[in-house]
This record gives C-alpha cells, structure tokens and sequence, in this order.
C-alpha cells in the first residue's frame, strides 16, 4: 500500500467528512454571532476558541470546508469538462489549423499567471464564490487541454488505435472509445492536483475579498480578518491556516501517491 | 594620542548632550492620501487632515473642543439685524511665498468659494452671502442676503480658509497658505512633508519639521508604530490593536470625539423603506452596543439621532429605537412583511462599516431581514451609493461637524424628503438668539428620530496613537484635522 495515499487520502477525507457533517450538524451555528463571547482561546465550550465576533472557529471551518471544496470541485470540473474534449480535439487534429488554434489559445491564457486572471475576472464582475468558481476553472482548462493533446498524441501512433481507424471510427468516436479510456489515470493525478491549487486559490481570492462574501463562512476570509488580531488572539489565524494547509498537504500527497499507483512506467520501475 | 583620546571622549560628551534635547521633527501615519491638495475645491478629507490650521486658515478656525475662535480676522463687529460682518484683520500676516494677506485675499476667497462654476464641496457654507467688500486692507465687510446664526462657524471650515490669487493655480501641488508650517515636499504614494514657517504671524510652530506618511492597510499601520516608525498615528483604523499600545509605556492612547455619526443610512425613497414602519422596524432590530462592542471594541458613543453627543444641544433619543426584535417583527407584520424581505447592504471599505455590516446583517436575519452584502472601495461606493443611490442600505460615518441640515436636502443620498423639516432649516438659518437655536435643534433631532429616517448606529470615537513623549496633539477631531502647530516633544 502507498504510504503517501493513504496520508493524503486520510487527511482530505477528514476535511471532505467535516464538510459533509455541516450539513447535518455544527457545534453552533455560524450566522449566530456572540459578541460578549468573542476572541476567546479555545476552551471545552469552544474547541478552537471563538473569533472576533463570537462564532465558534471550529464550526466556521467546518462550513468554511464546504466553501472551499465546493469551489475547488466545480471549478476542476469546468477545467477538465472544458479541458478534456479541447485536447482530444486537437490531438485528433495534430498538425491542422484546429489544433494551432486550441493550443495557442491555451498559450495565451497560460500566459497570465493564473491568480491575476481570477483577480481581473472577479473585479470585473463583481465579487461572489460563483465569480471565483468561473476565475478558478478557467485557469483550469489549458492545464487540461494540455495534458490530454499530450497524452493522447502518442496514443494516436499506437496498433489499436490504427485497428479502430482500418474499422471505420472516425476520430471523434477513436477520441471517446479509445483515447480517453487510456488518459484517465493522468486526468485523475492532475484532476487532484487541480483541486489542491483551487483551493489555495478560492483561499487567497477570499483574503483579498474577492471570494465568497459574508455571512457565507470561507478560510481565506477568516484569515484576512485576523490579521490586525493576530499579535494577540494567534488561534484565529492558526486553525483556518493550518485547514488550508492541511487540505492543500493532503490533495498533493494524494496526487502524488495516485501517480505512483496508476501510472504503468512508474509501477514497472519499481518492480 | 593623549589628544586624540580626549578628542573623542569630546565627541562623546557632545552626542550625549544632544541626544538630552527634545526631537524637533515628527513622523504623523495617516490612513488616506489627500487626491491633491486644494482643500477649497473637493470633499476629501484627507486634505484637511493634513493643510488644516498647519498650512491654511481661515477667517476664523475650530480648537479642539469644537470652539470657534478667531483666525486671520483678529475681531469682528455684527450689525443690529445681523445681515453685516464686519473683519478685522490681523496686519503683518504674509503667505508663504511672501506676499501681504490683506482684505483683497479674503474677498478672492470667499468669492470664489462662493462663484457659480466654484469647485468647492460645501457651497452651502458660503450660499447666503451677498457681497464681500475690502473696505480697506485689513477689513473686509460681509453682508449676508438673510441673518445667518452659524456664519462664524461656517468661516472656520477647512473648504473656507483664505488663498492667494497669485498662487491659486499651483495650489493643487504647492498649496501656498499663512499658516505656521510651509508645505514642502508630497512624494505621491508615500508621504507630504511640511516645514515650519519662521515668518508666521502668531505663536510660531515648535516643531521644524513634520512628515505625513500615509499608510492604508491596518496591519501595517500597528507595525509602524509598533516598530516606531511613525510617532504619531491619526485616526488608528484597528481599535483592537490599542489594548497593546495602552498596555506598552512607550506609547499614549488618545481617545476623543468626533463629529462623525455613524448611522445605517437608508434609501428613503425606496420600497419598502418608503414605508415608516418598516424603517421603525429596523431600528429596532438593531443592537447598537454590540455593534459597538463587535466592531469598534468598545470604542464609541450609542446615538439615537443624527447629532454629536458632546454637542451641549443633544438630545438622547436612543430609548426611540431602544433594541426589541419582537417589536420589530410585530412592525415588520403590520407593514406586509410578515416573512421579511430581502435588501442590499453595501460597505464602504472602513472597519465600523465593514464588521458593523457584517453584524447588523446578523441582527436583521433575526427579524427576517435578509441583506446581500457588498463590499465596495470608496470610489465605488461614492459612484453608486452617495451619487447613483443605488443601495438599499449603507453603513458611513457623517464626520462634518452640525450637518443636521442635510436632512433638509431631498436630492441627499438616503432622499429624505420632509417638508416640515426643510422649514425647520430655514427658521434655524434666521434664528440667531442660542436660545431659538437651541430649540430648533432639539426639534430637529426629535423629527428625525421619530421618522426613523436612518438607523442610528453610534458616534465614532477619535482613535490616536502617539508617542509617549509627544504632547499637545487633539485627542478630539471637531473636524478634520491633524494640528500641528502646538506639538512638541517632552525632554
């Protein structure tokens, strides 16, 4: 067994079953503010202590989670929904003008490093986790155009592939039959690795204010409103970092063992 | 090398014994940079936070606790009806660049305030003058079109100091003034510097040198005085970091009044806050102590009406919109709202208004209330609250000292539309006994509170951080202004 996936595995399923549990219960209720009670360390009553307005930090990062998972899921969804059948075009159209037009296009959303695009995207349309999911999959799409062209050209050259042609398949259906099958395992490495950075994204778009707005609970924002506490009151900025970094530890962790586990070379090199 | 010995031990002496004297510059941290600086021709604050009373003054001028007092007008005689304000100047008064302050600067000034393509931000203060006369160099008669009972308050406005018309052109860069400090340098960005002015005409300034360093972001601004970079901080924008700075002996905490009413201003005008009972509703719904307790840390006055505690004319109609939720449902009901409605909330970027917004959403979820919040910059909020009225509900602190009159202004951003109110205004400006006054003012307060025009929140408390050593600085801002002229440092 992977040491790596199992740690990664283990530590994103708790973030993933604390946000599932928000739904059902929290230990108070985040919209409830409790300003005789705030900025308390953590104590019995409050595990994490309470934040500036009173609210229970362990129960803000719980509903944070869902937040910031959820952002990070939809957003690898548009980049790989988008993504996947962009490269298994220009793949299947290696050489031609589609090809130079995707992947040029990618190119130039490459171009910008990724958080400025989410930034301009949000400042332009307004501030709201739906903005922020948008910024964050679009990022997302040239990383997995990229991937699939690369990973399915070389499949392209392959016997079965050839097999499918001398058969009649045109490319789309070669595409969905044969080529994507055989990238799947790099699209679920990268999908996991995507997720990771989604969520630091949706964490450093809501510091900057530019996230999910209040009263909807997110790491990032909880971050940002520690900052002039934290000489005095560090348990507000300590939980919400160490979540953060927790999730983003344990999603590379997980990618990382995933790799080890399905890529073939890898598991040839090591037999 | 007997000598050089003694040589150096000389230099010792020397550097100690200068180090026993007092500094004589200051380093002042302030939250907003002025956009330019003609304090006569825009609303920005900032402006006067800086040039007010150290570069600029005006016929008269504010002191700390809000009296007026006189500035280049030395005297002043009244007439019988109160039309007629005749000035005395003071002689010998001459601007930075040399030239004479005489009754011809005064009637450039104020006419220009006053002129019909003028720039300036409270034309208002000027509107009832009617001709302004330099009968001889050092007097200058004002007649007014109708008594005016706050005249001399008007003149001690930031938007009303005396310029020069040899140096009005420059003066957006190189403000040229009388006060007691020159301006200096402005490096964009980063800070304005002023230096003492040795020909002033009054009690010289003792410090030579003050630098203003502009630093927005609250974090780094208790780092700087943390770290002693600035000596003074005006207006500290985190209340929650001045336990620190009370509890540490390097520093003193100045905490004063100010003129700024921090209300939950309303769109009068739109439903369904054209309807007073969902307004009376509102106000019950909020809990000004924990909102003062949440986003001020305690740092702040609860207020009932649109007037400054300290002002001897207050009248406490906090018990009006006393917090009751069960009433403000009740209101709610009876209004057609049983199930509450939702609304816009927008913020513009200070603390009070950013964590005050974040709780009132809280307490108006409690009554059914549910607001979208958003956050916006001041340019924003200016482009869509103050001057689009696009909003349903915004949280700004009102910091012009007596600015009750804006309730009588229909076309002002929350649109309150009240014509027994607008005459009250006019029976204030033709009232000139304080008794009169006074009774007006009363009235005034009471008529808004009872129409439940805005949510009132609590007066803004003047926060400062200085040195421990730094004397003289205002604890109050009676108006916007960080006076230098009688800082000094302590041996």
């Amino acid at each position: 067994m992977n040491r790596n996936l199992v740690l990664g595995a283990g530590l994103t399923a708790i973030f993933l079953l604390a946000a599932l549990l928000s739904f059902a219960w929290v230990p108070q209720d985040v919209t409830q503010m409790d300003i005789a009670n705030k900025i308390k360390p953590p104590s019995a009553a409050h595990p994490l202590g309470t934040d500036h307005f009173g609210r229970d930090i362990l129960s803000m990062i719980m509903v944070g989670a869902r937040t910031s998972i959820a952002v990070a899921l939809v957003a690898v969804g548009i980049g790989m929904g988008l993504g996947v059948p962009l490269g298994l075009a220009a793949a299947a159209r290696r050489g031609g003008w589609l090809d130079e037009v995707i992947m040029r296009a990618n190119d130039l959303v490459f171009a910008f490093p990724s958080l400025l695009i989410a930034i301009m995207i949000t400042a332009v349309f307004g501030a709201s986790a739906l903005n922020a999911i948008i910024a964050i999959g679009i990022f997302n799409i040239p990383v997995f155009a990229r991937l699939t062209r690369s990973g399915a050209l070389s499949l392209w050259t392959r016997d079965f592939v050839l097999a499918a042609r001398v058969a009649g398949k045109g490319a789309a259906r070669i595409s969905f039959e044969h080529i994507l099958p055989n990238v799947t395992n790099l699209l679920i490495v990268q999908g996991t690795i995507q997720f990771s950075l989604g969520i630091l994204a949706e964490a450093g778009l809501s510091y900057v204010g530019l996230g999910a707005q209040p009263p909807t609970p997110s790491w990032g924002r909880m971050l940002a409103d520690s900052q002039t506490m934290v000489s005095f009151a560090p348990h507000m900025a300590l939980f919400p970092g160490l979540a953060i970094l927790l999730t983003v530890l344990g999603l590379n962790l997980m990618g990382d063992g995933l790799r080890d586990v399905l890529d073939p070379r890898l598991r040839r090199d090591r037999q | 090398m007997y000598f050089r010995k003694l040589g150096a031990a000389a230099t010792l002496a020397a550097l100690l014994a200068g180090a026993a004297y007092a500094k004589t510059d200051i380093v002042v941290g302030m939250q907003l940079e002025p956009p330019h600086l003609d304090p006569t021709s825009a609303a920005a604050g900032a402006i006067d936070s800086v040039l007010y009373s150290n570069v600029f003054e005006g016929l008269t001028r504010f002191m700390s606790d809000g009296s007026v007092v006189p500035g280049l007008a030395e005297s002043w005689e009244i007439s019988e009806d109160g039309t007629v304000y005749t000035f005395k100047l003071r002689e010998g008064v001459t601007f930075h660049d040399g030239t004479t302050m005489d009754a011809e600067d005064v009637k450039f000034s104020l006419d220009r305030a006053r002129a019909e393509d003028s720039q300036n931000a409270q034309k208002a203060l000027f509107a009832d003058i009617d001709t302004v006369e330099a009968v001889d160099p050092a007097t200058v008669r004002v007649t007014l079109k109708q008594p005016n009972g706050s005249f001399l308050f008007n003149m001690a406005w930031g938007d009303a100091v005396i310029v020069a018309p040899e140096s009005i052109d420059g003066i957006k860069q190189q403000p040229i003034g009388t006060g007691a400090f020159k301006f200096s340098n402005w490096v964009q960005g980063d800070r304005i510097e002023i230096v003492k002015n040795p020909d002033y005409w009054g009690e010289p300034a003792k410090l030579d040198k003050a630098t203003f360093k502009f630093i927005s972001d609250p974090t780094a601004a208790f780092a700087a005085v943390m770290a002693e970079d600035v000596h003074a901080f005006a207006g500290f924008p985190a209340p929650e970091n001045l336990p620190q700075f009370e509890a540490d002996p390097r520093f003193q905490v100045l905490v004063g009044s100010t003129e700024g009413e921090t209300i939950l201003s309303t769109n009068n005008k739109m439903p369904p806050f054209d309807n007073v009972k969902v307004r009376e509703a509102l106000a019950h719904a909020i809990d000004r102590q924990a909102i003062i307790d949440g986003a001020m840390f305690g740092y702040g006055t609860p207020i009932g009406t649109h007037f400054a505690p300290h002002n001897p004319d207050y009248v406490d109609l906090t018990g009006l919109s006393a917090y009751d939720p069960d009433l403000s449902k009740k209101l709610l009901a009876e209004a057609g709202f049983p199930d509450g409605f939702t609304t816009t909330l927008k913020l513009p970027p200070p603390s009070y208004a950013r964590r005050g917004g974040e709780i009132i959403a809280a307490q108006l979820r409690a009554v059914g209330i549910q607001t979208e919040i958003t956050n916006l910059e001041w340019p924003q909020w200016l482009e869509e609250v103050f001057r689009g009225k696009d909003y349903g509900l915004t949280i700004v602190s009102h910091t012009e000292p007596a600015d009750i009159n804006i309730y009588a202004r229909p076309d002002y951003y929350f649109q309150y539309d009240n014509p027994a109110f607008q005459q009250l205004m006019v029976d204030l400006n033709n009232t000139t006994d304080p008794a009169g006054r006074s009774a007006i003012l009363k009235q005034a307060q009471e008529m808004i509170a009872r129409d439940y025009v805005n949510g009132y929140l609590f007066q803004l408390a003047a926060l400062s951080v200085a040195n421990a050593k730094i004397k003289g600085l205002w604890a109050n801002a009676p108006t916007q202004a960080t006076d230098l002229t009688g800082v000094y440092w302590e041996d």
